[in-house]
């Protein structure tokens, strides 16, 4: 098991929170311009390490560091991390310098207290992927939401007070079930918020439906699965480019990991029975979004709905519980991070320059910036699925799971490939080619800085297109033992229906 | 009854309470008016002595004077919280009463008076003493709500306080004086022997239990009793609204708890289903008229009325967990709610009222450092992590799930949701909204080492509560 032999995990988690610290003592934008993207490198080079030493053969979380914090409860801080939280870990590294860099211009006011909520944000959102402990899991989970909701609210467009109080309050409502299933799973589980001692318990089957809808609400908002969804498309248009960014790269990713780390692992009777619930909604999330996507005349609503679409992708592959479908769901997020973090660059670039995200407004950009179509077409193959780029093997994968258990949804899910290919295409038609619109005849390519942004994300979208092995590799121990850990649980469920179950569901909650 | 002096020397602190508040009326009167601060430095230097004192009895658990006073660990809990919330208080009054021109000694004097009040009530063995003690609050607290007598609003807020008070005191009076015929006793362990010995069937055990929980719920502001609070608060000197809002409210949930668990322990069956009723209409009430208020000391006060609610919860649950859950809570519950009324406290200068939610426009641009103390609390008030206000919530929702009232734990976080939004209106505002005008904040050196305390003891309790868990654990009142 691999011990770094000095704190890794905590040092990545909390070098950023120290940054954050230090810019306190800043005066000047430029100098936490520099401190910011410092310690976004700084977290990155630290993280390397987790990626080399990480042991590809075991299902166990490694590099575990644990020391009691609230002994009274049994409550520790735990960290440690396994191959499916060691992707999003990397992931959070990886996009952060981006985040930092493409706010240096566009951020014009209180630059200082803009890093450092990204910089608190970075932190938050690494507990989250480290946590082995509910409670700190808990705790990062919900403190992402201030410096979020201070992202939005201060620095968003013209609507952005009601898109930031938005998303607070859908978040907010379902993290809140989250709290109180956190702490029934505690007396369950025999007075331990440990997560991997949580796991694989024999809980009836009554309790966990109960925890699985409170689960699900808290999950489900965040991914965000149709019907949920409707605060993403807000929050994205009215966020700056940043938070976009961090919204669709990073936070997104933490619906799909809750259901990963807890759901399915702790509640596998419950996962199974839900399962033909939330394969319907994935599926209506794959092509609604897709739908709505076709129809925005905002670019980044049209961004926003394609990720709806994508993330359908997400928790299709989750739950139809082969090892081909969970690989993919986690590539899926992976991909989706990188090829929707990348457009929401791209748009965001478009923006500095004319202050508008209107498709209308565009047109035969591919004459007067080619730097920036090229990447722009390359980011919107990569989320079409072109073969070569990223999303396709996710894609690939997550219907190749899908075909073997539930070829019904799988069949319904290729449309959504379809129309992304009809949404995108027809997007970059309309930005790039035809008619230029003589307003923006003199704006600049990229600048060294934006390629800076976008270079390393087709880097890896290429290199996850081309060679995905050193990725799945990391995946494979830790989803087959998940896939061991949903399987115990199918011998009880195979008993009960549904109006068994939920009759002593509503039993439970009733008084005696 | 047999006298010794350990009896004198257990009551040591409401002694040097009480001195000390007949010295600073005395004194009042020799300092010249500019110096006033003197005085509120000597009351602060009084409650450090009580402080001392009741540090060294922490560990002494013994009942005097015919049992009518018990000196446990619960008792000193809630002493040292009412002393650290006195303390706060008047380094958060001092300027602002030179603002208001209502710098009197007799100020300071009535917060030592209603410290000792409350200290008498947490340590009280009889129904007697609690309200003896009850009574000392609340006539200090009634004088102190009047302090701007030269405006209608705070003589107005006095007067109601007043007659309400009066009212729910007579209530509570009636409450005792039936449960006394009931048991032929009004020593709280005596009646708790009494009800644990067998069922009573008597109607007017009900009739007495539900008149308690009219006094009782009248002082702690819960739903249907919570009619003075809005008025009450708005008309007061904010310092005042800030005094009454943690420290009243802590005292009388103490004894609430104790008169409840200890006493009525036995006939909790009985009494239960009147306080779950009574949580979930103060959570809800208290929520949902919250986010329509304009004043912040309303929205304040209604805010207080939901923590209510869920301070409630506390004795609902009771046991190990229940009781621990509530301790903590009141204490943290102090801690942020002094500090969110300092931050409105320091905005009163010159012309400026700073009552108003709209007062805060822009404050993050013109002074972001009490700006993001604002935003502190206000998140922490909203049970966010890591602020301590989530601390609070945590173990209250624990206790309950652990009691099997899974469904009031959901209401209350549902409900904790909704408290969200108004919470963070005064976010908004502060960050999203252009400043209209200068801040010229009424900062002195006292106020901010009030707000610098609040702020480090709301962040530390947040990421490390152990100290204060294990401190609380250790104080839990026992029950036979």
């Amino acid at each position: 098991m691999p011990d770094a032999g000095y704190p890794l995990l905590s040092i990545v988690v909390f070098a950023p929170l120290a940054g954050a610290l230090a810019a306190m003592a800043l005066r000047s934008a430029m100098a936490v311009k520099w401190l910011a993207l410092g310690t976004t490198l700084i977290t990155l080079v630290a993280s390397i390490p987790l990626w080399i030493a990480f042991d590809r053969g075991t299902h166990a979380f490694q590099f575990v560091e644990e020391y009691a914090w609230i002994p009274t409860f049994n409550i520790n801080y735990a960290v440690g991390v396994d191959g499916i939280s060691l992707l999003l870990v990397l992931l959070t590294t990886f996009l952060s310098p981006i985040v930092v860099l493409c706010s240096w211009n566009s951020i014009d006011k209180r630059v200082k207290e803009f890093m450092m909520a990204v910089l608190l944000m970075e932190t938050a959102m690494l507990g989250v992927f480290v946590a082995l402990d509910f409670v700190l899991f808990y705790v990062f989970w919900e403190a992402m939401l201030i410096p979020m909701y201070l992202i939005i609210g201060v620095w968003g467009g013209a609507n952005r007070i009601y898109a930031a109080i938005k998303f607070f309050l859908y978040t907010l409502a379902g993290s809140l079930l989250l709290l109180v299933a956190m702490i029934a799973l505690y007396f369950a589980g025999g007075h331990t918020f440990s997560i991997p001692d949580l796991m694989g318990q024999p809980y009836p089957a009554a309790f966990q439906f109960w925890m699985f809808v409170a689960f699900f609400l808290a999950f489900a908002i965040k991914v965000p699965m149709f019907p949920f969804h409707t605060w993403l498309p807000d929050a994205h248009v009215e966020a700056p480019t940043a938070g976009s960014v961090i919204l669709a790269s990073v936070l997104l990713k933490m619906g799909g990991y809750g259901f990963v780390r807890f759901s399915l692992p702790m509640l596998p009777d419950a996962s199974a029975l839900f399962t033909p619930f939330v394969l319907a909604l994935s599926v209506v999330a794959i092509i609604y979004g897709a739908y709505m996507a076709l129809a925005q005349a905002d670019l980044k609503k049209l961004i926003a709905y394609s990720s709806v679409s994508h993330m359908g992708f997400v928790t299709l592959g989750l739950f139809v519980f082969t090892v081909q479908g969970i690989e993919g769901a986690m590539l899926q997020m992976v991909n989706h991070g990188i090829t929707t973090g990348a457009l929401f660059l791209c748009v965001g670039i478009l923006y500095d320059r004319t202050h508008s995200r209107l498709i209308a407004d565009y047109g035969g950009l591919a004459r007067t910036m080619p730097l920036y179509a090229a990447m722009l077409v390359i980011f919107s193959l990569s989320s079409l699925g072109l073969p070569g780029t990223n999303s396709f093997v996710g894609e690939f994968l997550v219907l190749l799971g899908a075909f073997i258990t539930r070829p019904a949804y799988a069949v319904a899910a290729s449309l959504g490939v379809i129309l992304a290919a009809v949404y995108m295409l027809w997007m970059v038609q309309r930005v790039l080619f035809g008619e230029a619109n003589p307003r923006n005849a003199g704006h600049p390519d990229l600048s060294l800085r934006e390629l800076a942004t976008v270079a390393p994300l087709v880097v890896a979208v290429f290199w996850i297109g081309l060679y995905p092995g050193p990725v799945l590799d990391v995946l494979h121990a830790s989803v087959n033992h998940l896939i061991d850990q949903t399987r115990v649980g199918t011998g009880s469920q195979a008993a009960l229906s549904w109006s068994d179950l939920l009759w002593s569901a509503v039993r439970a909650v009733l008084p005696s | 009854m047999n006298f010794s002096w350990f009896q004198l020397v257990a009551i040591a602190p409401e002694i040097v309470l009480t001195i000390g508040a007949c010295a600073l009326f005395l004194f009042d009167l020799a300092i010249p008016k500019h110096e006033k601060d003197k005085l509120g430095y000597f009351a602060i230097g009084i409650l450090a002595v009580a402080f001392y004192g009741s540090w060294k009895l922490a560990a002494v658990e013994t009942e005097i004077f015919s049992g009518m006073f018990t000196l446990d660990p619960y008792a000193t809990y809630f002493k040292m919280l009412v002393y650290l919330a006195g303390a706060i208080t008047i380094l958060l009054s001092m300027t602002y009463l030179e603002i208001e021109k209502i710098h009197l000694g007799e100020y300071y004097g009535f917060i030592l008076l209603a410290t000792a009040g409350m200290m008498v009530m947490v340590s009280a063995g009889d129904l007697i003493m609690i309200y003896l003690g009850l009574e000392l609050l609340s006539i200090s607290l009634y004088i102190m709500a009047g302090f701007k007598r030269h405006e209608s609003r705070s003589v107005e807020a006095s007067a109601k306080y007043l007659i309400l008070g009066s009212f729910s005191s007579a209530i509570l009076l009636y409450g005792i004086s039936i449960l006394y015929g009931i048991a032929g006793t009004t020593n709280l362990k005596g009646l708790g022997a009494f009800f644990a010995a067998g069922a009573v069937d008597n109607p007017g055990l009900l009739l007495s239990m539900s008149f308690l929980v009219v006094g009782f719920g009248f002082k702690v502001a819960a739903v249907p009793f919570h009619m003075w609070t809005p008025d009450v608060y708005e008309g007061s000197p904010t310092p005042v609204t800030a005094f009454m809002s943690v420290a009243p409210k802590a005292a009388s949930f103490a004894v609430f708890l104790r008169v409840f668990a200890e006493a009525l322990g036995g006939v909790k069956a009985h009494w239960q289903p009147i306080l779950i009723t009574l949580a979930v209409a103060t959570m809800v009430l208290g929520n949902v008229v919250a986010i329509v208020q304009t004043n912040i000391k309303r929205m304040l006060a209604y805010s207080s009325i939901a923590h209510a609610g869920y301070a409630l919860i506390g004795i609902i649950v009771g046991g190990g967990l229940g009781t621990m859950s509530l301790m903590l809570y009141l204490m943290i519950y102090a801690l942020m709610n002094l500090g969110a009324f300092g931050v409105v406290i320091i905005l009163r200068k010159g012309g400026m009222r700073g009552e108003d939610i709209a007062d805060f426009t822009g404050l993050a641009k013109k002074n972001p450092v009490a700006a993001v103390i604002m935003l502190i609390f206000m998140f922490s008030l909203a049970g966010l992590p890591p602020t301590a206000g989530f601390v609070a919530k945590f173990y209250l929702f624990m206790g309950a799930v652990e009691a099997g009232l899974v469904w009031l734990a959901v209401v209350g976080v549902l409900l904790s949701a909704v408290s969200a939004y108004y919470y963070l209106r005064v976010v908004m505002v502060m960050y999203m909204r252009e400043p209209g005008r200068d801040f010229d904040l009424a900062t002195s050196p006292a106020a901010s080492l009030a707000l610098i305390v609040t702020t480090l003891a709301v962040l530390f309790i947040g990421l490390y509560p152990a100290p204060l868990i294990d401190a609380t654990k250790a104080a839990i009142l026992q029950v036979p």
